[in-house]
């Protein structure tokens, strides 16, 4: 018993948190080792009829959708000029930058053969595709989102002369980043319009680029409340007081601006089904399961939003925001597999395997691991000494 | 000259319009297919479900022997679908009444005039070739399955137990045979007719043929002729398509179509947000430097009035003092004056 508390005295590196992650990251090994020795098949229930499952519906739509933290905070302090909301940023562009960065790492088991990923720029282009348009943006993204968080590293280095340089393209970089979260959001949802016989009309809609765009916006807006909570708990004392001091701003801001973008997608959402003139589909079964979405992921949170914010109520807040992110999950899922192929017999619909869930937990956690490491060591929650007033 | 010049500039106005007018916008036109492209007929009324077609298939594809032979009949319980094993499937549909004798139908790559796959593509890896089929091209793929999700048939299928090197498996309409000059494998086999192959336009007059001199056997409806666009397969039927799997609602509308409008907003994003975002950035920017600016003009004034109203309260202050100074110098010349007269009288009375 003394022993254990000595251990944990002396900041052992046993910690629960760290055993678990330790055999998490080791099943995914073991996983990895599966899926590039026996093939898709032993790792997951991808099939014919279902060949995107869990890695392209969670992985991929949410992971990008979730990411949007970046682009959202960059332009609402950048270009919206918000400086209130600067402390915000640093934390928002990691998100981004590692929520990225863990998309194109599961991409790498989801797709037949990882290594030509770079085929579609550097060999063949098939410039007829949605999925060109999306592999473009996110490769040309994730080098914007590199750089836009390089200042970080290089602070953490002490390399002055890099970072000023970096530090002097963040409008460049702010704006690029918008224009290409733009183009591949949208695009995101664009995949599915190739296929209107095969998507739930009620979910399937011409204006399925600009849901998975406005969407974005409010999973960002959530995302960095949600976030700033959870961070707020584990590493708040990393936190200079600047950062304190503009937390409840920001939640206060963002769950407004939350509010307002959520209550114009659900109104796109109605102009969705009046364009299709779906409103018969409305009680059936899956017409309810789009009501529970829409009613309970989209309306709800709006609404206590709103309340929050008016009360200045920062518990509802940040629980509008995790309903909200939840949201965006239940949506993305339901475009990807619930809702897709919603004319197959039961027996040959799919259920992600336990493995794909593992491997996605797997990418997930090494993600976790890369933040702790970086908001530990490196100025993300506070500005360092050096360089304070070099905004 | 000038004359001639006016001219000539009517004339290229003329060719530009004739242009602008012969030449309808892109979503309304209809690719018409090669013109003396290939295609197969599958008449479901005379097909007998001896599975010749598939046993054909696998062998001239080089594809993995079946789990259970061909000639097994027992397969055709369980409705199947196209796989890595199988580009081709026969599967059989029983009348409702169960009167009359079941239904069997083929399923294969339909080979659109313009593919979904194709289209939904990153590395162009698929290809619609003239004389019909759409084609493969395993050498670039990335196995991102794109092709699956976008088939609005159902068709290609992976390799899924294939580590590295997974492939997308599906009918070529025997592309390599055609080159040689030979029928595809299942036409040749079939022991009843049920498949026709011949130049597509060919196919239709059959069909539309048959048709014509059965109306009791048939149903008024070619198939393929239009659905997607148009397809290199056609089929005629006696039973209602739906009843044997071939969807009648997915339109004619070729599938590039359904993604045209999303791609083509992607030149506008690229081109407008910059302008957008930067005139937004600029605008704030200006905003702040006002406000900057308004906000030291306000401190500067300030400054200036509290400077002022110390200099107005010195110089009263100095006035003030001056003027006492100049009292008590009044007063004092006016005590020597006083005393020296005194001092005067005093030597005076002594």
């Amino acid at each position: 018993m003394t022993t254990l508390t000595n251990r944990i005295e002396h900041k052992s590196i046993f910690t629960i948190q760290n055993i678990i992650s330790g055999i998490i990251l080791l099943v995914g090994l073991v996983l990895t080792f599966l899926r590039f020795t026996r093939g898709l098949g032993t790792v997951s229930n991808l099939s014919n009829n279902q060949p995107w499952g869990f890695w392209i519906g969670f992985d991929l739509l949410t992971g990008v959708a979730l990411a949007a933290g970046g682009y959202v905070t960059g332009a609402a302090v950048y270009i919206f000029g918000n400086e209130k909301y600067h402390s915000a940023v640093r934390p928002a562009v990691l998100t981004g930058f590692l929520g990225y960065a863990m998309v194109v790492f599961a991409l790498l088991y989801d797709v037949g053969r990882p290594w030509r990923l770079p085929y579609p720029f550097f060999v063949s282009q098939g410039v007829t595709s949605v999925m060109f348009e999306v592999g473009a943006c996110v490769a040309l993204y994730l080098t914007v989102l590199f750089l836009e968080i390089s200042p970080v590293g290089l602070e953490w280095l002490g390399l002055k002369k890099t970072r000023n340089l970096a530090v002097k393209l963040t409008v460049l970089l702010t704006i690029l980043g918008v224009i290409l979260s733009t183009l591949h959001q949208s695009s995101l949802g664009a995949l599915f319009l190739i296929a209107p016989s095969k998507l739930h009309p009620l979910w399937y809609s011409n204006y399925l680029p600009v849901f998975f765009f406005i969407s974005s916006i409010t999973a960002g807006l959530s995302m960095v409340i949600f976030e700033g909570s959870l961070s707020q708990r584990a590493y708040g004392e990393k936190m200079d007081a600047k950062h304190l001091k503009e937390k409840d701003d920001v939640a206060l801001g963002f769950g407004k601006a939350a509010a307002i973008v959520l209550f114009g997608y659900f109104a796109i959402k109605v102009v969705g089904i009046a364009a299709g003139n779906h409103w018969n589909l409305l009680f059936t079964p899956y017409g309810l399961w789009f009501q529970v979405e829409m009613i309970g992921f989209v309306m709800l949170p709006c609404f206590l939003y709103s309340i929050g914010v008016r009360d200045k109520n920062l518990k509802l807040i940040k629980f509008a925001a995790g309903l909200t992110v939840f949201g965006i999950v239940l949506n993305r899922l339901n475009i990807s597999l619930i809702a897709f192929n919603y004319r197959l017999p039961l027996s040959e619909r799919y259920f992600p395997h336990w493995m794909e869930i593992g491997i996605s937990v797997f990418i997930v956690t090494i993600g976790i691991s890369v933040y702790r490491f970086i908001v530990t060591k490196m100025p993300v929650f506070y500005e360092h000494p050096e360089f304070e007033d070099l905004h | 000259m000038s004359n001639s010049r006016r001219n000539f500039f009517k004339q290229v106005a003329a060719i530009g319009a004739g242009v602008a007018i012969t030449k309808p916008a892109k979503a309304t036109e209809e690719f018409p297919g090669y013109p003396d492209s290939y295609g197969i007929l599958h008449d479901t009324s005379l097909c007998v479900g001896c599975r010749s077609c598939e046993a054909a298939c696998n062998e001239v594809n080089q594809l993995p022997p079946p789990e259970k032979p061909f000639d097994d009949k027992s397969v055709l319980d369980k409705k199947r679908r196209t796989d890595d094993k199988a580009y081709t499937v026969v599967n059989r549909y029983k009348d409702r009444d169960g009167e009359k004798k079941p239904v069997y139908r083929k399923i294969q790559c339909n080979h659109c005039f313009e593919p979904a796959c194709a289209s939904a593509c990153f590395v162009g890896a698929f290809t619609k070739t003239p004389l019909g089929p759409v084609i493969y091209d395993p050498s670039i793929c990335v196995g991102c399955r794109y092709c699956i999700v976008a088939c609005p048939f159902n068709v290609p299928a992976f390799e899924y137990d294939e580590p590295l090197h997974p492939r997308v498996m599906k009918c070529t309409m025997c592309y390599p045979r055609l080159l040689e000059g030979k029928l595809p494998g299942c036409v040749k086999a079939c022991p009843v007719g049920a498949l026709t192959f011949g130049k597509r336009k060919d196919l239709l007059s059959i069909a539309r043929e048959r048709i014509r001199k059965h109306p009791d056997r048939y149903i008024d409806h070619i198939y393929g002729e239009h659905e997607m666009g148009g397809t290199n397969w056609l089929y005629i039927t006696g039973t209602p398509f739906e009843e044997v799997d071939l969807r009648m609602d997915l339109g004619v509308t070729p599938a590039p179509e359904f993604t045209y409008s999303a791609l083509s907003a992607v030149p506008m994003v690229v081109g407008l947000w910059p302008v957008l975002l930067t005139g937004v950035y600029a605008i704030n920017k200006r905003n702040q430097k006002m406000a900057k600016k308004e906000e030291e003009e306000a401190v500067l004034a300030a400054i200036d009035k509290t400077r002022k109203e110390e200099q107005a309260k010195t110089e009263t202050a100095l006035e003030r003092a001056k003027k006492e100074q100049q009292k008590a110098i009044d007063i004092a010349v006016k005590k020597a004056l006083e005393e020296t007269s005194r001092s005067k009288d005093k030597e005076e009375n002594e």
